[in-house]
């Protein structure tokens, strides 16, 4: 027969030794230290403190001469062509790239084909090469028309009347980067959903209605992040057209470089500090057009940066006019 | 005279009807010879195991689905195509557009278009059709919200509804332009269990205004309740229609009753 079970009572009676229970839930858990994490800041701040001040210290990068070069009207006149090159080219390839995109969605094989054919054969070509290509163009073909194919030509005109340095460097840098916009825009395309095709479809609207005002908004959320990438590709390879003699930003540099040879590591930190402006920029328009597309995809916006700014001013105002 | 009335035709309620329709994907033959009527202003539930061709069905009715033989015809205008002589001829884009703006159509997914507030999903159509002007469409829109209990929803996206709310959007998107049948694709299987008396009851009410209601659905008491015809689906052929009285509490055929066995 079993021993009858004690009571509670008894229990408690039997080990009066014992220590009494901390109260857990009272108190905050310790977090986890991370002493790896320190020591990698540290050794990043070092070698960070150390790059800063060779920039500072070494003769080498002639501050003086930076800001002596870095606003002249030869310089600014480089910037202003590379700006206008950037600018048609990525109108241009977004355009190109929009009607590839299409063509690829396209019933017809040919069109299909075509498409697929342009992408891949502009996609391997080194920017640099087509540019040289073009460059070389007039030699090639010396009248350009309009008209049958083996049959007769309606207009004509010739190549090398049409080829400007600025009409070469256009061209070579929309074909270019058409061929990766037009992957870009398919893919956003290709992330729109089905059932909103369908909706839009059984909705009865019309077709150009659907494209502008269902599909591409919502194309748009994956088109911007990736087409600033394409753009900012056609902002450093306009530097290339400096072959085909556009002075360009970086020709401006190249070319005051070879008349005043001492001065070349200067002026090519003028030209780094204004690309890296170029592309700062086009960051800042990319983060506000990323938050017009976003709407109704998050629930509640985040606020931008500014209004982050301004909430806390206001906060640190409100504070003081309480003292 | 609301919106509601300005600027479009009075709802008349269209009959259905679907004759030999036959569609396979690849090698599965998913319709396989439907012939069904429906009469203008019934409510007719559509039930069946999964894969017995429902869905594909409805999607027929308004062209959403090619049938590769057979056709249907919505108020008696065949959907898609037309009738050359002795041979149906596919309809270009354009003209089954709109067609399908006499048909409206509720999807299991809702599908509202994300970046549009509910005010603007169901102002969409018809100020993009032309059929309203845009503060009438407007207007409408807020009157539909209304209807279905969302009045107080218009501004906001669809992110920002639960999913009840957002079938309730997308029936009134389907009714903006006072479509004559309105088809009604599983619309609550995609809810929590606790919303989907919210959608059934605003179906019901559509019920109740006159329109021809298609509604492929799972919800056996809904059918019974609301239901004028229930049509049972299996293997891509029907294969018992009636009253929801005798189909579902007396069915003849062994499928039906093996079906109505598991999901009551």
């Amino acid at each position: 027969m079993p021993p009858p079970l004690p009571s509670t009572g008894e229990a408690v009676e039997a080990r009066p030794e014992r220590p009494a229970e901390p109260d857990l839930t009272a108190q905050r858990v310790v977090p986890l230290r991370h002493p790896g994490r320190w020591i990698a800041t540290v050794v990043v701040l070092v070698l960070l403190a150390q790059v800063v001040h060779g920039l500072i210290t070494n003769p080498f990068y002639q501050w003086d001469r930076f800001t002596y070069w870095f606003a002249r009207p030869v310089v600014l006149q480089g910037l202003l062509i590379t700006l206008e090159v950037t600018a048609i080219s990525a109108v241009l390839a977004l355009a190109g790239g929009i009607v590839l995109a299409l063509m690829r969605r396209s019933q017809s094989p040919v069109l299909q084909t075509v498409s697929w054919a342009y992408i891949w054969l502009f996609r391997s070509v080194p920017l640099i090469v087509l540019l040289l290509f073009l460059y070389n163009f007039s030699a090639l073909y010396k009248v350009l028309g309009l008209g049958v194919p083996f049959g007769p030509q309606f207009v004509t005109f010739g190549v090398a009347r049409l080829g400007t340095d600025l009409v070469i460097a256009i061209v070579g840098l929309s074909l270019n980067a058409a061929a990766f916009a037009a992957e870009v825009v398919r893919s956003g395309l290709l992330s729109v959903d089905q059932g909103q095709h369908e909706a839009a479809a059984a909705l009865g609207l019309p077709r150009i209605y659907q494209f502008r005002h269902i599909v591409l908004p919502q194309a748009l959320r994956t088109i911007v992040p990736s087409y600033v990438n394409v753009l900012i590709d056609i902002v450093k390879g306009s530097s290339l057209v400096f072959y085909v003699s556009l002075l360009d930003l970086f020709g401006q540099v190249q070319s005051l470089g070879s008349t005043y040879p001492g001065d070349i590591v200067p002026l090519l930190v003028v030209a780094t500090v204004w690309y890296v402006v170029l592309t700062s920029v086009i960051s800042v328009v990319q983060y506000y057009v990323e938050r017009r597309f976003a709407r109704g995809a998050e629930r509640t916006l985040p606020p931008t940066p500014l209004q982050r700014l301004r909430r806390t001013l206001g906060s640190i105002r409100s504070i003081g006019a309480a003292r | 005279m609301t919106a509601l009335d300005a600027g479009l035709a009075p709802v008349r309620a269209a009959a259905v009807e679907v004759h030999g329709a036959h569609k396979s994907f690849g090698t599965l033959e998913v319709l396989a010879g439907i012939d069904l009527t429906i009469d203008p202003g019934t409510v007719t539930a559509v039930l069946g195991p999964s894969g017995s061709g429902k869905s594909t069905l409805l999607r027929a009715i308004n062209h959403l689905e090619k049938l590769d033989r057979g056709y249907v015809s919505v108020g008696g205008e065949p959907i898609g195509v037309q009738r050359v002589g002795d041979r149906l001829k596919e309809l270009p884009e354009r003209a089954i557009l709109v067609q399908r703006r006499r048909i409206g159509f509720v999807f299991q997914n809702f599908n509202l278009f994300p970046h549009l507030t509910a005010l603007d999903n169901v102002a969409a159509a018809p100020s993009a059709t032309g059929a309203l002007g845009r503060p009438e469409a407007i207007e409408l829109a807020e009157e539909l919200l209304a209807r279905v209990g969302l009045a107080d929803k218009a501004g906001a996206y669809p992110r920002q509804l639960s999913g009840g709310q957002q079938q309730r959007v997308a029936i009134a998107r389907a009714l903006a332009l006072r479509p004559g049948v309105i088809l009604c694709d599983e619309p609550t299987s995609a809810l929590d269990p606790e919303l989907v008396g919210e959608v059934l009851s605003v179906i019901k009410d559509l019920a109740a205004t006159g329109t021809t209601l298609v509604v492929v659905t799972h919800e056996i008491g809904f059918a019974r309740e609301v239901a004028d015809q229930v049509v049972f689906l299996d293997g891509g052929v029907v294969v018992e229609q009636g009253p929801p009285a005798q189909v579902l509490d007396h069915p003849v055929h062994p499928r039906t009753r093996e079906f109505l066995t598991k999901v009551l």
